[in-house]
């Protein structure tokens, strides 16, 4: 049995070796960039099918982005909005034969999760100013500093562990499955992948909003009620 | 015992014990779910939507258990 944990190389390029996670994850983002190209370029007043399911998605997305930041949507729609989907879709890519999820590797959700902590920072320091983001630290006292600090670390380390977890898991039990019991067995395990798969990426998309959310409004108001998951 | 048989049997241990916490505690949440739901049918929707993303939640400590064991099983850095 491999390792879930390792990652063979398929081909090399000059020094750097791409291995099948990389593939997956530029044709998620050539299908997602074309695709939206493709919408954008068909936009009317009066919407066709593709345009409403679109314009469906983003209202979702942009009324669950207000719930959790409480202020207007826009400046978080794009970051949140192209997370959620490429999770969604990399989540689900794995029932494509062939195709092994790119999020049941650490290395891509370390990236994605790096981008929301980044994020994180950019909005604090833009909604509160440098010494106003470094201020909300020391909230609710000076005490709480190294909490305050060691916490940035930790929530961002488990938004990895837990979407690597949930997709590997699924990955794993499917190829287990097919082992033992053979063809058309993991079917109902890979519906039950499905669902994990969506939810996963809701959970992903929403805890970067409440960091994200947390960071711009602790400044606003000073001793907010701590709003961050574990 | 070598260090390989611990970890087999450390493995089987997390994960055992790290289903039992968050299945009790996925069957309290579902539970006051059901609950609040009887109580008030008409809000249904934010208390499904709530519960999932709770579920979720806990149930990431049964995965941190199965990652901990993988971890052991695989990337165990005592076993040469």
């Amino acid at each position: 049995m491999t390792s879930p944990l390792v990652v063979e190389p398929l081909f090399h390029i000059g020094p750097v070796p791409i291995t099948q996670p990389v593939v997956a994850t530029w044709v998620i983002m050539a299908v997602m960039v074309l695709g939206a190209l493709l919408l954008k370029r068909r936009l009317k007043q009066r919407p066709g099918k593709a345009q409403v399911v679109a314009e469906l998605i983003t209202g979702a997305l942009d009324d669950q982005i207000r719930d959790v930041v409480q202020s207007d949507p826009a400046p978080y729609r794009v970051l949140i909005g192209t997370i959620f989907l490429f999770v969604l879709i990399a989540n689900w890519s794995g029932m494509l034969p062939g195709v092994e999820p790119p999020t049941a590797h650490l290395e891509t959700d370390a990236a994605l999760a790096l981008m929301v902590f980044v994020a994180t920072l950019y909005h604090g320091v833009r909604s509160n100013g440098f010494v106003g983001y470094l201020k909300t630290f020391a909230q609710p006292t000076w005490v709480m500093i190294p909490l305050n600090l060691v916490e940035q670390i930790t929530r961002t380390f488990s938004l990895i562990i837990r979407l690597f977890g949930n997709v590997m898991s699924g990955v794993f039990v499917i190829g287990i499955m097919l082992s033992l019991a053979g063809l058309l067995v993991p079917i109902p395990l890979m519906a039950l992948d499905l669902l994990t798969g969506a939810v996963q990426a809701y959970i992903f998309a929403i805890l970067g909003c409440v960091f994200i959310g947390a960071a711009v409004s602790e400044g606003r108001d000073a001793g907010f009620p701590e709003r961050s998951a574990s | 015992m070598t260090v390989e048989e611990i970890s087999i049997l450390s493995a089987a241990i997390a994960v055992s014990f790290g289903a039992l916490g968050p299945g009790l505690g996925e069957g309290r949440a579902v539970a006051a779910a059901l609950d609040a739901i009887a109580r008030q049918p008409e809000s249904a929707g934010t208390i499904s939507r709530t519960l999932f993303v709770g579920l979720a939640m806990i149930e990431t400590m049964a995965i941190y258990c199965l990652v901990v064991a993988l971890l052991v099983l695989f990337a165990n850095p005592f076993v040469k």
